[in-house]
């Protein structure tokens, strides 16, 4: 490696970390992408071999290929990132990371099987690692992506399951020990395939005994894993650059991973292996309780005149709102009410929806200013003196059994207490329950009344009505 | 033991801890975009498959090849775009 090439790549280091620095925060977070993907650009036309040379040097037909493949990626990219509605995108960010996690796969076992070279037993590992990390990526990621698509949203699970994942994920484990001191055995080639494979089982068994509700998380955590399979392939082929941004992503990652996590007061190991929901028993345990309690249903209209002559309103979406679209209708009550005087806030669960932020992004896209929209921390101590709490799409995440119910499977998550507000208005298809699958207290409480139908439907209905009041 | 090798794990696992240490002040309300805009940062996979590409000879090596690098590229360029797309509506009202 030169030094001019040394400093290049401190120099896009730098520009991946101040990307990511100001990603943090809303004012800069759009300069940030685009400061991360001009050091992408500036990586990508310095690009230099292991050996040194500069790699846009000669033109052969390899390097047509190469232009061809890019161009079809970008394509790809670009009819997606632009062609996908709002409500998809944690679909998309699973998709592209799959496609990361194959790429980093596919190099890592190029690299391996090359032939007439010696591997040291550090590029080995590193080869292995990413092989292994990035095809379980790779198909645990169009498990994520089919799972929010509504394909087998429920966990899959059977008895042994984790024993029989835990058998897979040793015998790989196994295979890629023996590789690792056998990289030119006669048998490699053959093992190394086998291995591949079941890595790519081993994804999809990783993934299906999961939730649809828990995708974020998931795509969070193979997120860092394909940033990790990326490192271990900047390892394999020397290139300094991607060790940098592979192991940027992978820890940012796990953190991002573990903050989701702790915002459903869950450890890891029980979103990942303990199948939540999928047992019948969880939904018993509120029902007890609630023997002789009735919900109290409402009329849009009636509703309108609750929220027109309310000083303070406090609106909770949640994924009902992202699946009716009807983030839109949202903003449009929203403004109608803020013009009538009415101090409108959104509460926004760091849970809410299928990502982190997903509610925000939705929110933002109806144009709603982000000043409005609350953090949950923030929102909570103010909830006594709202009058109206408008739940829209929103279940578990107001459930007040997180607080009063030590049985019940989400006791000590941290909920919106929605049901501190004076009136609740709860917007809802049907009395189903929510994703983990347990009875919501707060449709029963007395200061509870729901509103039954379609969101966006219901809101329509809503902002002709505070309209004309 | 290849010199290099000592070197690169110092890198390592510094940029373990600027990862860690760069987003533990981020609000939940840019999880999304961020996880958007790390996924496009391992796009540089999209490096890997060129170098690949450029040395592959057989038919299949150039095939594997060739969908790593559309792989890489699609994860690059889209991951780039979407978090663009989604943080194009953090914009400020427009009054």
């Amino acid at each position: 490696m030169n030094s001019i090439n040394a400093y290049l790549i401190i120099g896009i280091s730098v520009l991946f970390i101040l990307g990511i620095k100001l990603l943090a925060s809303p004012k800069t977070a759009r300069i940030g992408n685009l400061v991360a993907a001009a050091g992408m650009l500036i990586a990508l036309l310095t690009l230099h071999k292991p050996t040194g040379e500069y790699v846009w040097a000669d033109w052969t037909f390899n390097y047509t290929l190469i232009a061809i493949a890019t161009v079809i990626g970008l394509i790809i990219g670009a009819i997606g990132a632009y062609s996908v509605k709002m409500t998809s995108m944690p679909q998309m960010v699973a998709i592209f990371n799959g496609a990361g996690g194959g790429a980093a796969a596919l190099v890592a076992s190029l690299e391996f099987t090359k032939p007439d070279q010696t591997v040291t037993t550090f590029l080995a590992i590193s080869m292995l690692f990413a092989t292994l990390i990035g095809s379980l990526s790779f198909s645990g990621s169009i498990i994520a992506f089919l799972k929010l698509e509504g394909k087998f949203e429920k966990p899959y699970t059977f008895p042994g399951q984790n024993i029989l994942n835990g058998l897979v994920l040793l015998v790989i484990l196994g295979l890629c020990g023996w590789l690792t001191f056998n990289t030119t055995d006669g048998n490699a080639a053959m093992a190394f395939i086998v291995m591949f494979s079941l890595a790519l089982c081993f994804g999809v068994a990783m993934v299906m005994p999961i939730g649809g509700a828990d995708m974020p998380v998931v795509i969070s955590l193979l997120n860092s894993f394909t940033g990790l399979a990326v490192a271990a392939d900047g390892f394999a082929i020397n290139n300094l650059a991607m060790v940098v941004a592979g192991t940027l992503v992978g820890s940012s990652g796990t953190l991002l991973t573990l903050l989701m996590c702790k915002a459903m007061n869950r450890p890891v190991s029980n979103v990942l292996f303990g199948a939540f929901g999928s047992s019948g028993g969880a939904s018993a345990a509120g029902a007890g309780d609630l023997a002789g309690k009735t919900v109290k249903p409402i009329q849009a209209d009636e509703v309108a005149v609750l929220l027109a002559y309310a000083q303070q309103v406090v609106i909770v979406p949640g994924y009902g709102m992202a699946v009716a679209q009807a983030q839109h209708q949202v903003a449009e009550l929203s403004e109608e009410l803020g013009k009538r005087g009415v101090e409108v806030r959104f509460a926004i669960h760091p849970v809410a929806g299928r990502m982190p932020g997903h509610m925000n992004v939705l929110l933002a896209e109806a144009n709603i200013p982000y000043e409005q929209l609350c953090e949950m921390e923030a929102i909570n101590p103010t909830m006594d003196r709202v009058d109206v709490c408008l739940v829209i799409g929103a279940n578990d995440v107001v459930n007040p059994a997180a607080r009063e119910d030590k049985s019940s499977p989400i006791y000590g998550m941290p909920i919106i207490d929605a049901d501190h507000a004076k009136t609740v208005i709860v917007m809802k298809r049907s009395m189903a329950a929510g994703f983990a699958g347990i009875e919501n207290l707060l449709f029963y409480k007395d200061n509870t009344r729901m509103l039954f139908g379609d969101a966006k439907a219901s809101l329509n209905a809503l902002v002709a009505q505070v309209k004309a009041s | 033991m290849d010199p290099n090798i000592p070197n690169i794990i110092f890198i390592f696992v510094l940029a373990i801890f600027v990862g860690i240490e760069v987003i533990s002040k981020v609000p939940s309300m840019l999880h999304t975009p961020l996880m958007s805009g790390t996924n496009a940062i391992h796009g540089i996979i999209l490096f890997g498959g060129i170098l690949v590409l450029a040395d592959a000879a057989s038919p299949l090596t150039l095939t594997l090849g060739f969908v790593a690098v559309v792989f890489g590229s699609a994860n690059v360029f889209g991951g780039f775009m979407v978090t663009d797309r989604m943080l194009q509506m953090f914009k400020k009202k427009k009054k």
